[in-house]
């Protein structure tokens, strides 16, 4: 009964513990329910050749990740040195998702605009974008509406998600790819499913 | 984040002129410090979602789901009181799945499996969250038990202490008696617990 005044201190040692461990999570990073399941399919036409369309299925057999972009996206700048990088040393095949190209974009109205018009404008400032700053992506598809990005729970850009041989989403990685988590968390479990497939 | 140094000056430059960009164009939703995945600004009309007026029941059902779920972009809101752009996309992905004939409840699943658990306000009842719904009950039970012990325990002291020791009983019946023995207890006085 000595050490009741204890009990209090304790308490408050409890609580401070769980206060600090909650200040290591990042409340933005909300996991997705869709890893280890089927990437949703989509096709869509290509930004590089708008005419023809890419399938996600057509990338069965492969490891390789699928990068949510867009010009008007900040933090995409930020990481697309790293992906251009990645791609002269060819680590990994990598796939574009242009996310919302024109009506993501705050500075466009596209109210009245027709899809067509819409689409030749993402088309025109998709491929100047890459122009200006490297495409390191083996194609991009566009989503001109962000259905397909809905399907992917995406709700921030940029994301990246990884696919495995079978079609499987196996991690997703929110916000710029830096450094450190491509050799930290991407690189190996790129490695990992390459010597399971 | 540390800026990566071998492209430390575009990137802060860029990094810059987004920051200059996302203050101006969304001082609400996108001002995430550091470089987080702030990629969805706010456009400047996608406040207002296209209305249908055509159905107003509709309407008002959209409403009530939109209600119960979160906008991920502005995670304190939800994306019936949202204007970020992804709240709107959902919102018509609600009105579009209500208008061909999908009941409340498919919506909200095709939401839970692209989003999680988390685009629900109200958290589901199941194993993970057994503690999230049961802990205050389970904190009030245990406090009211706790409360209850301790009370009926200390009428039991209190009565314990009421009570005259056989010493102190004697002394008063000397003194009662009109014996001059006053000496003070020299019984060694009962510790309190």
């Amino acid at each position: 009964m000595k050490a009741k005044f204890l009990v209090p201190l304790l308490l408050f040692f409890g609580l401070a513990g769980f206060l600090a461990f909650g200040l290591t999570l990042n409340p933005r990073e909300v996991p997705s329910p869709l890893i280890d399941k089927p990437a949703p399919n989509f096709r869509l036409a290509r930004l590089d050749q708008p005419d023809k369309t890419f399938a996600l299925e057509e990338m069965r057999g492969e490891v390789w990740l699928l990068n949510v972009w867009a010009s008007w996206c900040v933090a995409c700048r930020q990481e697309h040195p790293l992906l251009v990088r990645m791609a002269e040393q060819k680590l990994v095949p990598v796939v574009g998702l242009n996310y919302k190209e024109v009506r993501g974009d705050g500075a466009i109205s596209v109210r009245g605009m027709a899809l067509e018009a819409e689409t030749a404008m993402a088309v025109e400032r998709g491929q100047r974008w890459l122009k200006e700053h490297g495409d390191p992506y083996l194609l991009s598809v566009m989503d001109i509406d962000g259905r397909i990005g809905i399907d992917f729970g995406v709700y921030g850009v940029p994301e990246t998600f990884l696919i495995d041989r079978e079609g499987r989403i196996r991690y997703k990685h929110i916000g710029p790819i830096t450094p450190e988590s491509l050799q930290g968390q991407i690189m190996p479990k790129v490695e990992e499913l390459r010597r399971a497939g | 984040m540390p800026a990566d140094p071998r492209s430390s000056l575009p990137v802060r430059r860029s990094l810059a002129a987004g920051a200059l960009a996302l203050l101006l164009a969304a001082p609400l939703h996108a001002a995430t410090a550091g470089g987080a995945p702030a990629g969805i600004p706010a456009a400047t009309d996608a406040g207002v979602a296209p209305a249908l007026a055509a159905d107003p029941q509709l309407e008002a059902d959209m409403m009530e789901l939109s209600h119960k779920l979160r906008c991920l972009v502005c995670q304190n809101q939800s994306i019936a009181e949202s204007n970020a752009p992804l709240a709107v996309d959902l919102r018509n992905q609600v009105r579009e799945q209500l208008a061909a004939g999908k009941d409340k409840d498919d919506v909200i699943d095709y939401l839970v499996e692209r989003y999680g658990d988390f685009v629900l306000y109200e958290p589901p009842f199941k194993a993970t969250t057994l503690l999230l719904w049961l802990g205050p009950l389970a904190l009030l039970l245990g406090g009211a038990g706790w409360l209850g012990w301790r009370l009926r325990r200390r009428s039991v002291e209190v009565d314990a202490e009421r009570a005259l020791s056989v010493t102190d009983r004697e002394r008063a019946r000397t003194l009662l008696a009109g014996g001059g023995d006053a000496a003070p207890n020299t019984a060694p006085p009962e510790s309190r617990k």
